[in-house]
């Protein structure tokens, strides 16, 4: 832990975009997530680590309601985003989906060209009026994900062509294509290269000006350096959530340190 | 690792003694043997219905490629106005009052004095024998042919029959002046006839696409029957079937592995649905008598009952396959699509449906196959009919009309006791196996055009 970058951390805003109070997942009878109470500040990125099973991906899945699609999971508590609990009645998933963009562990982009892997999103929310617009949306979300200079020339070719790191980066663009406020990650990089892995982690700490990123990591030299802050998770439980170089330096939790250290996972 | 240290002491090196990789020992070369035993099963096996099969396409070739080939007589004929038209005033229903023994005789006189003419005679043959030569068939062709062009009359046109399929069978070497002898449909006089006709060029054998296009005919007349009926009846069936079960079976597909809920319910449908597949044929077949003619009133015989029972049976072949292929599209895309916001129904149809598109294609074509090739059900809805009429246009309610289709073509010419039936059994078996063919290739085809990886 003795990246440079910790110390100068700060956390800029103080404005929460998501919180989260007493959620309970269950997935049939199995107890997935115990009361996790969490306020996720906007334009930050929060990284969730622990162990494998312990949460964090349950917990990333219900921010965009991704476990509606397990036949057998319950949520209950009170996820608000902007104010607005997104559990409520009266809310599409479809919508909020739109507003909570994800990308997930293994690159999966469509088995369709480039262009249309960006432009799918947009063209079913109606973002874009004409051809022209959707052709600026696509060139800005690739520009973003760091991925226009390598494909400019092929919009047209497959993105299962892509190498893994460029697939991933693609999944970025296509996510950020929708404008969504909140960015998902669900171990964005476990599938990558070192090299595909620190273009990605670049990628995130640009996002973070626009979006408030999320990302679920089992790195945690990745979440230190990428992440403000950092929520660990541990058996279904919040254990510690603070900012990051408080998580990795000063732990309050004996289980967040033990875990830190390599003694428990 | 602390607990180990106490009981099991590490075993010392070399525990099967000291060996050279240069030598197999007893285990390995057990294992061997055993795989080359194994693959020499699966080698025989191979050869075995490799060898089967070879043996049941010769003989179905042997048998069935002289039924493409067809002996027919060309000569002269005058059509004398005094017979068929002997009010002289070329009214179309005065024609149509001079029958078909009318022609007959005309026909049969005609050839005689062709022949006579010609020089060309044998010793003993009676005209009867002579005209006895031209296919029954050849009346009715060419009263049609009159009445449809009536200035013929008085003309002398050059004229094509079927020579009778006795005859037929001497130039294909079916029969032989032994059996002539024992045979009161052929006399050793027409062979020997015949023999001196093919030296002039009258008889002749030649492809005869009649096979594919005339319909059924009788006992009396093998020579001139054909596949046309059934081949329009098969045709119609295939297509209904495909208007039938293909959305019926996607869209239940779809359904069941997208939007149902796991439950019981859903549970028992499923395991009905494997169970309908292995429903025997036959079982369909009453079925259809019972709901779809005696129940529904609908008329037997026709293409539209023998599709709705053979959509019957093929819709769980249909959504068995559409499922299969619905659910090797990886979860990741769906994923993918419900991610950036799509609906249920867009992830469907835009990323789910596409990708599964090649194996629901290759599963209805092959059901499809398959379907072409169901004889049972269609027995019992009454397609085993004999129907020398085509059916009507598809617009004209041409799939009410009664039809044959080719497996029971084959099933009904096979029966028959005229011997010249079993080459054209094994020939519409030949056309069944074509139809098949390019079924198997277009499903192929196809999956190659849609596959996609991902």
């Amino acid at each position: 832990m003795d990246d440079m970058r910790l110390v100068e951390r700060t956390v800029e805003q103080l404005q929460s975009k998501i919180e989260a109070k007493g959620v309970q997942v269950y997935y049939g009878e199995k107890h997935a997530l115990k009361d996790v109470d969490v306020a996720i500040l906007d334009r930050t990125v929060t990284a969730f680590i622990g162990p494998s099973g312990c949460g964090k991906s349950t917990f990333l899945r219900c921010l965009n309601r991704m476990n509606d699609t397990v036949a057998s999971a319950r949520v209950m508590g009170s996820i608000r985003i902007d104010g607005e609990d997104i559990y409520d009645a009266r809310v599409d998933p479809v919508q909020l989906r739109a507003k909570v963009g994800m990308v997930f562990q293994k690159p999966n982009p469509f088995p369709k060209s480039i262009y249309e892997n960006v432009a799918y999103g947009p063209k079913i929310h109606g973002l874009a009026a004409n051809k022209a617009e959707l052709d600026s949306i696509v060139e800005a979300s690739l520009r973003k994900a760091a991925l226009w200079n390598e494909v400019k020339d092929r919009l047209d070719a497959t993105g299962t062509g892509l190498s893994g790191g460029q697939q991933q980066r693609l999944c970025i663009a296509r996510a950020i294509a929708t404008s969504p406020e909140v960015l998902l990650m669900d171990e964005p990089c476990s599938a990558l290269d070192p090299i595909a892995t620190a273009q990605v982690e670049e990628l995130i700490d640009e996002l973070r000006s626009q979006f408030s990123v999320v990302i679920v990591t089992h790195s945690m030299q990745q979440a230190a350096r990428v992440s403000q802050k950092t929520a660990f998770f541990h058996l279904g439980s919040l254990v510690e959530y603070g900012e990051t170089g408080q998580i990795f330096t000063n732990p309050k939790d004996p289980r967040t340190e033990a875990y830190i250290t390599g003694r428990i996972g | 690792m602390s607990d180990a240290t106490a009981a099991s002491p590490i075993p010392t090196a070399h525990p099967r003694g000291k060996s050279s990789l240069f030598e197999q020992d007893a285990l390995t070369r057990r294992r061997n043997a055993a795989e080359t035993r194994f693959r020499l099963y699966g080698l025989t096996a191979i050869v075995v219905s490799l060898v089967v099969l070879a043996i049941m396409l010769f003989t179905i070739f042997r048998d069935g490629t002289s039924a493409f080939r067809q002996a027919s007589l060309s000569f002269p004929i005058t059509l004398d106005a005094a017979i068929l038209d002997p009010n002289g005033n070329r009214a179309p229903e005065d024609l149509a009052k001079v029958t078909t023994i009318g022609y007959g005789n005309l026909i049969g006189q005609q050839f005689a004095n062709f022949l006579a003419a010609e020089g060309i005679a044998v010793e003993g043959i009676t005209d009867r024998d002579i005209s006895g030569m031209v296919s029954r068939d050849a009346p009715g062709r060419l009263r049609d042919m009159v009445l449809a062009n009536p200035a013929l009359i008085g003309q002398t046109i050059d004229f094509t029959a079927y020579a009778t399929g006795r005859i037929d069978g001497y130039l294909k070497g079916r029969v032989t002046m032994e059996t002539a002898q024992l045979d009161s449909n052929v006399s050793v006089e027409q062979l020997q006839l015949a023999d001196l006709l093919v030296e002039r060029g009258i008889l002749s054998v030649a492809f005869n696409s009649g096979f594919l296009t005339n319909p059924d005919a009788s006992d009396q007349r093998p020579e001139s029957s054909g596949l046309g009926v059934a081949i329009i009846g098969s045709l119609y069936m295939m297509v209904l079937v495909l208007i039938f079960t293909l959305p019926v079976g996607v869209a239940a597909s779809i359904y069941l592995e997208e939007f149902a809920p796991k439950n019981r319910l859903t549970d028992l449908i499923e395991v009905n649905i494997s169970n309908l597949a292995a429903v025997p044929s036959i079982v369909f077949g009453i079925l259809g008598l019972a709901i779809f003619i005696n129940f529904a009133g609908l008329p037997q015989s026709s293409s539209l009952v023998g599709a709705l029972v053979i959509s019957l049976m093929t819709l769980p072949t249909i959504i068995i396959a559409t499922r299969a292929a619905i659910r090797a599209v990886p979860p990741s895309i769906r994923d993918a699509a419900l991610g950036v916001g799509a609906s249920k129904m867009q992830t469907v149809f835009h990323h789910v449906l596409p990708l599964a598109m090649p194996g629901i294609l290759t599963g209805t074509i092959l059901g499809l196959a398959t379907a072409l090739g169901e004889t049972a059900p269609l027995l019992l809805i009454g397609m085993v009919a004999f129907v020398t009429n085509y059916p009507a246009g598809p617009l004209e309610g041409g799939v009410l009309d009664p039809a044959t289709a080719l497996p029971v073509q084959v099933y009904s010419w096979a029966s028959r006791s005229d011997p010249a039936f079993i080459e054209r059994s094994s020939g519409a078996i030949i056309v069944l196996l074509g139809f098949l063919v390019i079924m198997n290739v277009a499903a192929i085809l196809l999956r190659r055009r849609f596959e996609r990886r991902w």
